[in-house]
């Protein structure tokens, strides 16, 4: 599983860092390396800018995996240097940010330097693509193991919607139509049949409408053995 | 008799329906329905107004029913899932009803790219497919999606559409059979230009017999311009124009006139094709020219049933 992020507009960066005179910056190890968001290379130009505008970084540190547990004795461990600061800016994801602020003992502002944009695959390096929005109750077993919630782009459950062209989606050239591909692949397996079912009413609310989604892993292994 | 509209009654006595499209204003002025409305009175047996049309924001469709409706025009009450969740869809089905409103097509709508609006969140709580669920449900069940009880009647005919012309094409017929499994009782299909193409998705259709099952009314937009022909061709979703189309409008004296000849031809062959029910009539911004058309395809008097 793969968080991908997006650098947040400078703007909006330094609109946060604004009333703060002194920063500590956070990257993580794992996605946010990886997208190239919150890695070494990218902590350092933000604290060259930061430096830049007459601001004071007072240290910076890149937690392995920032929406750890283990993200406690990181801050444990730079807890002098981020005292110094009026602010930590953190280039992780939102779980990173999180998890960053839970732990911090001192209050102070933790600001996202980054977007949290979806769970994605790489399908080329450095090329990401979304490809399941955890909706709660998955339907990948009759779509062909593709996701038409997040593929495809008005979450159509059954079938293609009349703007499906040349195996392109409507909105744009470069976004395959899902449902093409859900056709295709089912196509492919002589189970085109399964596209004839309708697919009954979604339920959202194990989905995000349904209010902060909480899983106890301990108590599911126990009632499921 | 599912609603006894009188969209219902011409198609159940076995005459050819017409319908058209009133596209509703982007404000206030009822004065705009009520001229399409008087427009399209004698020559169409009931008039569709569109739900936020590709995604740009206009007087409600509900608003629009009612305006034609106390005009004594009925109206056909499209519907989108793109801007309301499945409260307000069926909120709004009640309503209708209530209104006097009984034709309603279920549709899933342009994405909100498309429009006035781009940063939306799109809704697509239900689909289309599961909209006309909805209205079966609410129809014959007297039953909400959550099962429980409505109270009173909810008599509606139920509308869908289908685009013949999209991808991919062998699946466009399964679709449409599971609109009628769904319950459509009627279709009205995107814009035929390509007669050829949508005979053979009539023939397909009929082998399924899904002609006895459904009324299929065939989408017609007259063109006016050779730049809207291009224009339709090459931007708009789900449109096909074949070129031939392009190069008549090009060439011709009076662009207009080859327009009306145009939808003309294509009406004469619709009307002969076993299966087709009716002709839905989309002249978007040129409502004015559907009487001439209706009359000229020899399609007036509508009958009175
Ligand atoms: S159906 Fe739901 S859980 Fe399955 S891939 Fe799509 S969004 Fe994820
Ligand atoms: S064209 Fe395909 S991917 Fe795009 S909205 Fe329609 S069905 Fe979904």
């Amino acid at each position: 599983m793969k968080t991908i992020t997006s650098r947040k507009p400078i703007e909006e960066v330094t609109g946060y860092l604004d009333k703060c005179r002194k920063v500590y910056i956070i990257g993580c190890g794992t996605c946010a390396t990886m997208c190239h968001t919150g890695g070494k290379s990218e902590i350092l130009e933000m604290k060259e800018k930061i430096e830049g505008s007459g601001k004071k970084v007072t240290g910076w540190m890149i937690i392995p995996t920032a929406c750890d547990e283990l993200t406690k004795y990181a801050l444990e461990e730079e807890a002098g240097r981020i005292k110094e600061a009026d602010c930590v800016l953190a280039m992780t994801c939102a779980v990173g940010v999180q998890t960053i602020a839970l732990h911090l003992k001192d209050s102070k502002p933790v600001y996202p330097a980054l977007n949290t944009m979806f769970i994605g695959m790489e399908d080329s390096p450095g090329h990401f693509s979304e490809v399941c929005l955890q909706c709660g109750s998955c339907v990948l077993g009759r779509t062909a193991a593709i996701c038409p919630l997040v593929r495809c782009s008005k979450s159509l459950l059954n079938g293609p919607c009349g703007g499906s062209s040349g195996g392109k989606c409507e909105v744009s050239e470069d976004v395959p139509c899902a449902w093409q591909l859900i056709y295709d692949r089912l196509s492919e397996m002589g189970r085109l049949d399964e596209m004839e079912k309708i697919e009954p009413f979604k339920d959202w609310s194990v989905s995000v409408a349904g209010g902060p989604r909480k899983i106890d892993a301990e108590a599911e292994c126990t009632t499921t053995s | 008799m599912k609603a006894g509209t009188r969209l219902e009654r011409i198609l159940a006595s076995g005459k050819f329906a017409v319908t058209a499209e009133a596209g509703p204003p982007k404000g206030t002025s009822a004065e705009v329905i009520r001229k399409k409305g008087e427009l399209l009175r004698r020559c169409c047996d009931a008039v569709n107004v569109t739900d936020n049309q590709t995604a740009i924001v206009r007087m409600s469709s509900l608003a629009g029913c009612l305006l034609l409706r106390q005009q004594g025009i009925e109206p056909v009450m499209q519907m989108v899932v793109r801007d309301r969740n499945r409260l307000a869809l069926q909120g709004d089905v009640l309503g209708a009803v209530a209104l006097g409103i009984n034709n309603i097509l279920c549709l899933s709508g342009d994405h909100q790219k498309f429009g006035n609006h781009p940063t939306a969140k799109g809704v697509f709580d239900i689909d289309s497919i599961q909209l006309i669920q909805t209205l079966k449900m609410l129809r014959d069940e007297k039953k909400f999606i959550s099962g429980e009880d409505v109270s009173g009647e909810v008599p509606v005919f139920i509308g869908a559409v289908a685009n013949p012309f999209a991808d991919p094409f062998e699946y466009r017929v399964s679709r449409l059979a599971k609109k009628v499994k769904a319950g459509a009782d009627f279709i009205q299909t995107q814009a035929v230009y390509d007669v050829p193409k949508f005979a053979r998705w009539m023939e397909m259709l009929t082998e399924r017999g899904l002609d006895k099952k459904v009324h299929i009314l065939a989408g017609v937009i007259p063109v006016r311009s050779a730049g809207m022909a291009r224009y339709m061709r090459d931007y708009v979703p789900g449109v096909t124009v074949p070129d031939e189309i392009v190069t008549r409008m090009e060439k011709a004296d009076n662009p207009k006139e080859e327009g009306v000849r145009i939808v003309l031809e294509i009406i004469e062959q619709l009307k002969d094709m076993p299966g087709v029910h009716g002709i839905h009539i989309m002249a978007v911004n040129w409502e004015d020219i559907v009487p001439e058309i209706v009359q000229k395809s020899g399609l007036m008097p509508r009958p009175v049933v």
